[in-house]
């Protein structure tokens, strides 16, 4: 065989040493500047410093802290669950908004069509770091604790963030918990039974009687079984601030409010479409199978939106984490405030930053991984 | 005898059924509103709460921001006296814009030459206008964009032609943001076509595995971390020596973030093509790159211009996030204004303002992207 230019497989493989060959060069050529770099201003890389005392008060944590004795690791690991908290709350959250503004734009009513248009448009042409600033701005220029809005003693609204009542944990909630969880599970084996049933006779036992008697009997069985413990944990004023209660500080809150706000507006438009993108026969012809409105809805139009809106969804879901990052323009103190803190005060930017990215990268995957495979249980299957 | 009919029996059953009036369509506002807005219980129910709803608050905004507002405020001895706006019921203290909005615009550009930022704008927002004809796209449209860049280059920098030389660490304000945005995505843009063009390449996998590589790493992390990564790692990368400045840094990473990106958006247009076409540039015989520029890449960069506008306009908000590196951007310049401690407690006028402006910008993109997708859907639906 002869070596030829005109032989695609010889000028593809030319290309691909030429392209690859230039981005090693490169890579390697900032990484040996690094090297040097780092050498001559005596850094020592690695991840030691996670083991050292990390010093960083931190407002709110899910895990105990104590700057005075909990490492660096510890503090990150707070940055990472922290994230979470607002990433989690925030696309259930925005996921309901989201819906219910998508609907409305589609209402007949003209008032609540526009209206939700309106709020899409507006939420989508500003920038959000704005719109967090904003809102911190208002939590932050709320009144004094001493003057605090509130709703009788179960609702208070200060400059330190939202307090409310909550019920107060007794000893015998793990048990109802549990309860709940087997509940759960039965749910699930019975419906799975339904079906196998149903698939076999051609007649459906009841689901929903059963579902009802398993999630919200047994607990409350349980719970009755152990007298019934309950008593609501007050928020009440002491010193300069209240103490019990549920609490939302103002940097959770605003950047809670300003990304569910934020982000709903795409979901609007995401769902909107969804729901649009089935054909108006598709409903007919249910209506005229004699299906009623909340079948044809269950059945027939909501599996086919589903299947539209799921993947834009999926990167609504991870901008939303992504844009989670903002939390640093407000003082919320996620990962990538506490580690940025971490590399200012150790010098470990390489490191700091590697974490902060392998962070949302695994964030990442793993939504992308749970919505694909939901998005493969309710895709069409085709024969 | 029988009867004998007079005439035919349809005649007579049409005679039967009784006159009636013709149908009218109901016109005018009352039928709108009824139509509209209180065709059911539901509905009606609903649209009284809304305007009950938007009745107050529109009557509450208005009087905060016309009725009560403070439009200026009387010169004190030592700079301007704001008792005005500190006193019980006032509304929106715009007195603070009128006394910031320089600052705002124009960061600590040096002041008296303010009008050359002033100009840049006004350069960037023809150039958008011009580049969104579609007289005007063709090829001499990029000679354009060099000439522009260059001219505001010139006004930004001075220092020939008479025009005093302003260093790039007093530029700011709204110049910063629109270059930042614009630079940015016209140096993105022809990255992410290569990108988007490895990626879809078959027969060079090493090629294809780097575009992936790189896309889905961007994609991944949020922007702060690639900011941190320009304003941080950076002069590590760089041979000891050479330190490019901020603004530059933030820029590159603006370009790597961005293109990586759109070359998602244009490799949906790449994937939307039917492949007769790619098979048909083949047999005439076409080369790669001809085949690419001629063939492929008109077609598919047409069908995505409305979300390539649409990502415009999300980069043109992201600039803003610049603010945490401390670049002194549109927002970053409100933030500094609204630290004054003479005009402190009134961010919420200046947060309004600067909301305005990137309002202005993103609504007239979205605007126009979706009037273009509307264009293509008809002229699309004419072909067929």
């Amino acid at each position: 065989m002869r070596l030829s230019w005109s032989d695609p497989l010889v000028r593809n493989l030319v290309w691909q040493v030429v392209i690859v060959g230039t981005a090693a060069a490169i890579a390697w050529y900032l990484i040996s500047n690094t090297m040097r770099n780092l050498e001559s201003r005596h850094i020592a890389t690695g991840f030691a410093f996670l083991d050292r005392v990390a010093g960083i008060p931190i407002g709110e944590s899910l895990l105990p802290y104590n700057p005075a004795v909990n490492t660096y690791g510890r503090a990150l690991l707070i940055g990472v669950l922290n994230t979470l908290r607002v990433a989690v709350v925030g696309i259930v959250l925005a996921t309901i908004l989201g819906t219910l503004v998508g609907i409305s734009r589609l209402s007949r009513n003209w008032l609540l069509s526009h209206l939700a248009a309106s709020y899409v448009e507006l939420m989508r042409d500003i920038p959000v770091l704005l719109q967090l600033l904003f809102w911190y701005l208002l939590l932050q220029n709320l009144p004094g604790t001493r003057q605090a809005l509130h709703v009788g003693n179960l609702v208070f609204l200060s400059n330190r963030g939202i307090k409310f009542v909550l019920p107060a944990w007794q000893p015998g909630y793990i048990w109802v918990l549990a309860a709940l969880l087997a509940g759960l599970v039965l749910t699930l084996a019975w419906n799975r039974v339904a079906h196998r049933r149903q698939d076999a006779t051609g007649v459906k036992p009841p689901v929903w009687p059963v579902a009802l008697a398993l999630l919200a009997g047994v607990p409350l069985t349980v719970w009755v079984g152990f007298g019934a413990p309950f008593a609501l944990d007050y928020p009440a004023l002491r010193g300069f601030n209240f103490q019990g209660g549920g609490s939302i500080s103002p940097e959770y809150g605003a950047l809670l409010g300003g990304l569910v706000f934020y982000t709903a507006a795409y979901i609007a438009e995401i769902v909107r479409a969804g729901i649009q993108a089935v054909p108006f026969g598709q409903s007919e012809a249910a209506q005229a199978l004699g299906l009623h409105r909340g079948m044809v809805l269950r059945l027939v139009t909501l599996p086919q939106a589903l299947r539209v809106i799921v993947p834009p969804l999926t990167s609504e879901f991870l901008n939303l984490t992504k844009n989670s990052s903002l939390a640093v323009a407000i003082g919320y103190q996620d990962i990538v405030s506490l580690a940025n803190t971490t590399l200012n005060q150790t010098g470990q930017a390489i490191e700091g930053i590697a974490i902060i990215m392998l962070v949302y990268l695994t964030i990442s995957l793993s939504i992308s991984a749970f919505m694909n495979w939901y998005n493969a249980h309710i895709a069409l299957a085709e024969r | 005898m029988p009867p004998v009919p007079t005439s035919d029996p349809t005649a007579a059953a049409v005679r039967s059924v009784p006159r009636q009036r013709p149908a009218t369509t109901p016109l005018g506002p009352v039928a709108w509103l009824r139509a509209n807005l209180f065709n059911s219980v539901w509905s009606s129910a609903v649209s009284i709460l809304l305007i009950y709803v938007i009745v107050r608050g529109a009557v509450g905004f208005l009087g905060w921001a016309v009725v009560d507002a403070v439009w200026s405020v009387p010169a004190g001895p030592t700079g301007p006296d704001t008792a005005l706006c500190r006193q019980a019921g006032a509304g929106a203290c715009w007195a603070v814009i009128g006394e910031k909005y320089r600052l705002m615009l124009f960061g600590r550009y040096a002041y008296a030459a303010q009008w050359r930022p002033a100009i840049v704008v006004l350069l960037f927002i023809g150039l958008y206008g011009v580049s969104a004809w579609r007289r005007f796209w063709r090829w001499e449209l990029a000679l354009v964009w060099l000439g522009t860049m260059s001219v505001c280059g010139v006004l930004m920098w001075g220092g020939v032609l008479g025009l005093v030389y302003v260093p790039q660490e007093e530029w700011g304000g709204l110049p910063i943001t629109l270059m930042l945005a614009t630079f940015g995505l016209a140096l993105a843009f022809p990255l992410a076509v290569v990108v988007a063009l490895g990626r879809r390449s078959r027969n060079m996998p090493a090629v294809r595995w780097l575009c992936v590589l790189y896309v889905e790493l961007v994609r991944g992390v949020p922007f702060i971390s690639v900011l941190f990564m320009a304003s941080v790692l950076f002069p590590l990368f760089m041979p000891a020596g050479l330190n490019p400045d901020k603004l530059l840094r933030a820029q590159v990473a603006f370009i790597l973030f961005a293109g990586a990106y759109l070359a998602e958006v244009v490799r949906g247009g790449l994937q939307a093509l039917p492949r007769g076409q790619y098979e048909a540039a083949d047999a005439l015989g076409l080369s790669y790159w001809k085949k690419t520029g001629l063939i492929i890449l008109p077609q598919a960069l047409r069908l995505v211009i409305p979300p390539l506008v649409n990502t415009f306009c999300s980069f043109f908000k992201d600039t803003s996030l610049v603010l945490i590196i401390g670049i002194f951007d549109l927002l970053t310049s409100g933030k500094v204004a609204m630290a004054d401690p003479r005009w402190q407690g009134f961010a919420t006028e200046i947060y309004l303002v600067i909301a305005t402006i990137y309002f202005v910008f993103c609504f007239a993109m979205s605007k126009y992207s979706r009037g273009l997708e509307r264009e293509f859907a008809h002229a699309q639906a004419r072909a067929r």
